[in-house]
């Protein structure tokens, strides 16, 4: 192993398509039209010094390091700046050329530290480097003139220093923050000799808008922005390319290692996902899994009020399998089921799938995605023919509009809103449909053209009166619908928005939109260009969840924004491998890709495979399974990687339904909040840990790969087959490729790929096979998968959640960019510096209306339950709304949220739950009871002592 | 399984198919609890059928009945 350097050309590629040839040092070289001086010799092999100069970023051209000679033009100029012309005859190594260098490096030099060998750059510095290439051998000027380099260092960040004392204010860091993250958090304060990185306006890193992406720290060509973990540990020797295990944008990354010790995670610029970005949970965030929490031996308990015993990994198996048949033998096979993970690999999920469907002889296995895109996957499945969306993430570089609804980028999918962002800084236009005011709607150089803040819970309404103008004023794209969709269905739609019913006057009093903005987005749609929808979690966790993901490709087809780069309709999905874990076969009324359990050729191909005969009915839903616990006919239950007790909603119902059962088995990396009332605990395995591939929101398919060794001893697929065989159910996979190999043979979207091709190409987007041998970017292109585009009429039905003189304000819940789902892993990294607790926004109004002042503790209470946390004032939340984050367990918000879900797919309605918030002391009693038992929940007994 | 939610939720997946008219509403209805819901729940909402069916919508009330010869025979057989 060693470690990847990655090659930097200095600036971007272009997109020209025409040739141009020249003469570097004497050897021709043919690149594209536009490309710089710089990157055509480095494409040759020809390295011309530079300081300033990164291909992450635009030509600067203020170091002066790059300097070379054109043969008929005067002067040296910036090889970085200056394109390539037909014909010109460039020298990058003369006599003169070597002093101009030598000489401004001598500058450099001569106003920086010279303490090389105890900089936490060493052996990592272009400084240094570039220092050995122009052959400096002396500083004239001398150390003792007007320096810099008792300037103070800000180590307010948690997770990297800046030390302006070793700053060249090459304003590499700037412009990363602008063109690359797009925060704009950076500047150059002062002039001349004066000039220094700011952030924001001379305030310390921490406390200004920086975000941590860190994409500042990986410009920097000297050890001023630095990561504390390299300077703590050293420089790493070694790295692996592996897949972020946040997100669903699935950044790539390296690695960075000494020996099994994770040194820095770096963004890898040939990820397909990321092009080289990160943000601060994938960047930083990476601690969690060393941290002194993990639980690393496996442990069994009888009563969930008992202390947990710590035991082998194959007692805890042969407990677990013996309980599961127990159960069956006494409560019939129906009585137990598994959750699939999120969080865990495909290969992981599969294998938890198989083992319920080959092992328990049911179809009792469901996922998170349960509770966040169900609706995606049956909305678009029913709409277009696949439960996926439609682009890949560059496709938004070709967008003209952009609407995002009920969707937060820059806090859920950071990577992805910064590419966002510089498409509406080149001019865009972008659509917001969203109750809050998301940053989106105004940031540095980006501005709505249009935020329609609708009442929680009326998208439906809202994505109908948009359909309604597109119908009613001819901006049909009539060929578009007659060559791709379905007559009779569109006929049928067609006439139902049309009504004047379904008009933006008449739905205004519905969504709280005046009319005129409505029709004003829907004719920016219709007419911009190519138009793209983006959505998330505030479209699906409704009651009409999957009729409003419906609407959204309703609108798609109508306008023709379907089947090329720039349009489409694009879920944003939550967590890593949503995507996947749908994908295969997590869904109990699903196998992998989406086959009805019903249809017998497609359990054929699984029973020949398994050698077993499959349950052809529908499963269990974790809601259902749930009630099912509290009718007693569901006892027994596998959780791999989800903390259900914690993210899922109306936390009494939940706990009550857990607490009825004989044996919970909870495999984490934590004794997580589902633990408390678990009778068995299996250490988990970190994506550090193991092989494997995660699939991203936009269908890619990208290798996880193992950089130490389990901790607990067993990555979680070893776990899984280890009950799985001790259920008496062959599985003898070797190596996660396997498992790939056998997803590969039965999953028809899958048919092409292997940790062969991965390795090869990178990624690939699914379908990917023999029709895509390197898989499918844009899906739909010419035809639907299902043939024809089917409209569906989506009748707007409000939620039975109302609010009433006893809960008259509308909660609606979210996450935050420093933290990840229920924060299990973001919780114990420094990201808790910027979001150590939930927050309640309340508009200033409501605030005052309740005296309650900004940081006062207020009791937030719906039907379903209660719960306290400190107040956020904000006019981000319109009057009558009032928003908050799930991600800590002290608070725990989904004691608040109800059982109420969306009618196709039992996705719970998050987005919508009636509430009143009022004054408090602090915690509530049954937080501080929550905490009691879950402190008591956590003891393991001290085998040393009995 | 709750009757009340069950009825809920069946009541939910009725009005969505509604604007399709009783003829095409109630087998797409029965078709849906055919493929998403588990066995005991449309085991426990023909029971609550059974009981007189309180709550539910006549669509769903219709679409219920549809699916009662299935499940009275999958749970006898």
């Amino acid at each position: 192993m060693t470690l990847i350097e990655e090659i930097d050309y200095g600036t971007p590629a272009t997109n020209a398509t025409r040739s141009v040839t020249l003469s570097i040092d004497g050897f021709p070289v043919t690149v594209p039209e536009g490309t710089s001086i710089m990157r055509a010799a480095m494409e040759a092999g020809v390295q011309i010094p530079k300081l300033c100069a990164t291909d992450m970023l635009d030509a600067f051209g203020s170091c002066r390091l790059c300097l070379v000679e054109i043969d008929g033009r005067n002067g040296a100029p910036a090889s970085c700046t200056t394109p390539v012309a037909e014909g010109l005859v460039v020298h990058t190594q003369t006599t003169r050329l070597k002093q101009l260098r030598r000489g401004v490096m001598e500058l450099y030099i001569s106003d920086h530290p010279l303490d090389c060998l105890t900089c936490a750059a060493n052996g990592d510095c272009e400084l240094q480097d570039m220092a050995g290439a122009v052959g400096l051998r002396e500083v004239r000027y001398g150390f003792a003139g007007e320096n810099h380099l008792d300037a103070a260092k800000d180590e307010s960040n948690p997770y990297f220093t800046f030390d302006a004392a070793k700053c060249i204010v090459c304003s590499r860091c700037v412009r990363a923050c602008e063109e690359v993250q797009g925060t704009f958090a950076l500047t150059i304060e002062g002039r001349g000799f004066d000039s220094k990185v700011s952030p924001s306006a001379g305030e310390a890193f921490l406390d200004s808008e920086c975000v941590s992406c860190g994409a500042c720290v990986q410009a920097c060509p000297t050890a001023t922005l630095m990561e504390k973990s390299v300077i703590e540990i050293g420089q790493p020797e070694h790295s692996v390319v592996t897949t972020c295990a946040y997100c669903g944008v699935g950044c790539s990354f390296k690695a960075e290692m000494r020996g099994d010790e994770v040194v820095r995670m770096v963004p890898y610029k040939d990820g397909k996902a990321n092009h080289g970005h990160s943000c601060v949970k994938g960047r930083f965030a990476w601690g969690y899994a060393t941290h002194p929490d993990r639980v690393l031996t496996p442990m069994l308990r009888e009563r969930i009020t008992d202390p947990w015993r710590p035991v082998s990994w194959d007692e805890a198996i042969a407990h677990v399998a013996r309980e599961f048949r127990r159960i069956q033998a006494e409560h019939g096979k129906d009585a137990i089921g598994g959750i699939t993970s999120s969080r865990c690999t495909n290969e992981e999920t599969y294998l938890v799938q198989k083992l319920v469907r080959a092992g328990f002889g049911n179809n009792n296995v469901d996922t998170c995605a349960r509770v966040c895109h169900s609706p995606t996957g049956y909305g678009l499945k029913a709409t277009f023919g696949t439960s996926a969306g439609t682009q890949d993430f560059d496709s938004v570089d070709h967008a003209d509009v952009i609407l995002v609804i009920g969707a937060n980028p820059t806090d859920g999918h950071p990577v992805f809103a910064s590419r966002m962002k510089r498409r509406l800084r080149e001019g865009a236009k972008l659509i917001v449909i969203d109750p809050r005011r998301i940053d989106l709607v105004h940031t540095p150089h980006v501005a709505a053209e249009h935020h329609l803040p609708l009442r929680p819970g009326t998208n439906v309404a809202m994505l109908t009166a948009l359909a309604h103008v597109i119908v009613t004023e001819g901006l049909v794209n009539e060929a578009f619908v007659a060559e791709r969709c379905d007559a009779e269905s569109f006929a049928d739609w067609r006439a139902f928005v049309a009504d004047a019913a379904n008009s933006p006057e008449a739905m205004a009093a519905v969504t709280g939109v005046p009319a005129e903005a409505v029709r004003q987005a829907a004719r920016l749609y219709a007419t911009g260009g190519n138009a793209a929808i983006y959505y998330g979690l505030g479209v699906t966790e409704h009651s009409q969840g999957t009729t409003a993901v419906m609407a959204i490709a309703n609108l798609a087809m109508a306008t023709g924004n379907i089947g090329r780069p720039g349009v489409g309709v694009n879920p944003l999905r939550g967590q890593n491998n949503v995507q996947g874990s749908c994908d295969m076969g997590s869904f109990p009324h699903e196998l992998p890709d989406y086959r009805h359990i019903s249809d017998a050729a497609a359990r054929a191909i699984y029973e020949r495979e398994w050698g077993v005969r499959l349950e052809a009915e529908p499963g269990l839903r974790i809601p259902n399974m749930i009630d099912a616990a509290l009718d007693g006919s569901f006892r027994g239950l596998y959780i791999q990687g989800e903390d259900i007790v914690q993210s899922d909603p109306n936390t009494h119902h939940m706990v009550a339904g857990l607490s009825a059962m004989e044996c919970v088995v909870v495999h984490d990396l934590f004794l997580n909040e589902t633990a408390n009332y678990a009778h068995v605990f299996l250490p988990g395995s970190s994506f550090l840990e193991k092989d494997g591939t995660f699939t991203n929101a936009e269908r890619r398919v990208g290798r996880v790969r193992k950089v130490m060794a389990p901790r607990a001893g067993l990555a979680d697929w070893e776990a899984t087959q280890a009950i799985a065989r001790a259920m008496g159910v062959p599985m003898n996979y070797a190596h996660p490729g396997e498992i790939m190999d056998e997803i590969a043979r039965t999953t028809p979207s899958f048919a092409g790929v292997s940790y062969a091709r991965l390795d090869e190409l990178g990624s690939v987007q699914w379908p990917c096979n023999e029709t895509a041998p390197t898989g499918t970017p844009t899906m739909h292109i010419g035809q639907f998968s299902r043939g024809r585009g089917q409209f569906i009429v989506t009748e707007y039905v409000p939620t039975d959640e109302r609010t009433g003189p006893r809960f008259p304000l509308l909660l609606t819940t979210g996450r935050i960019l420093s933290q990840y789902n229920v924060g299990a892993q973001t919780r114990r990294t420094a990201n808790s510096t910027w979001h150590a607790e939930d927050r309640l926004e309340i508009h200033p109004h409501d605030a005052e209306e309740r005296g309650v002042r900004d940081g006062d503790w207020v009791r937030l209470a719906s039907r379903a339950g209660e719960t306290s946390l400190r107040a956020r004032i904000t006019d981000r939340v319109a009057p009558g709304v009032v928003y908050t984050t799930f991600h800590h367990p002290d608070t725990q918000a989904n004691v608040v949220t109800t059982e109420h879900s969306d009618w196709a797919t039992n996705c719970p309605e998050y987005k919508v739950t009636a509430v009143q918030v009022s004054r408090s002391n602090g915690p509530s009693a049954w937080q501080e009871d929550y905490r009691r038992h879950a402190e008591a929940s956590r003891r393991v007994a001290d085998l040393a002592a009995e | 399984m709750s009757p009340d939610h069950l009825v809920s939720m069946a009541n939910q997946i009725a009005r969505f198919f509604a604007h399709r008219g009783e003829a095409r509403a109630v087998p797409e209805i029965a078709d849906h609890l055919r493929k998403f819901w588990d066995p005991r729940m449309r085991r426990a909402i023909d029971q609550h059928l059974a009981n007189g069916g309180a709550g539910l919508d006549p669509l769903a009330r219709k679409a219920v009945e549809s699916l009662a010869p299935d499940v009275r025979r999958s749970h006898t057989a």
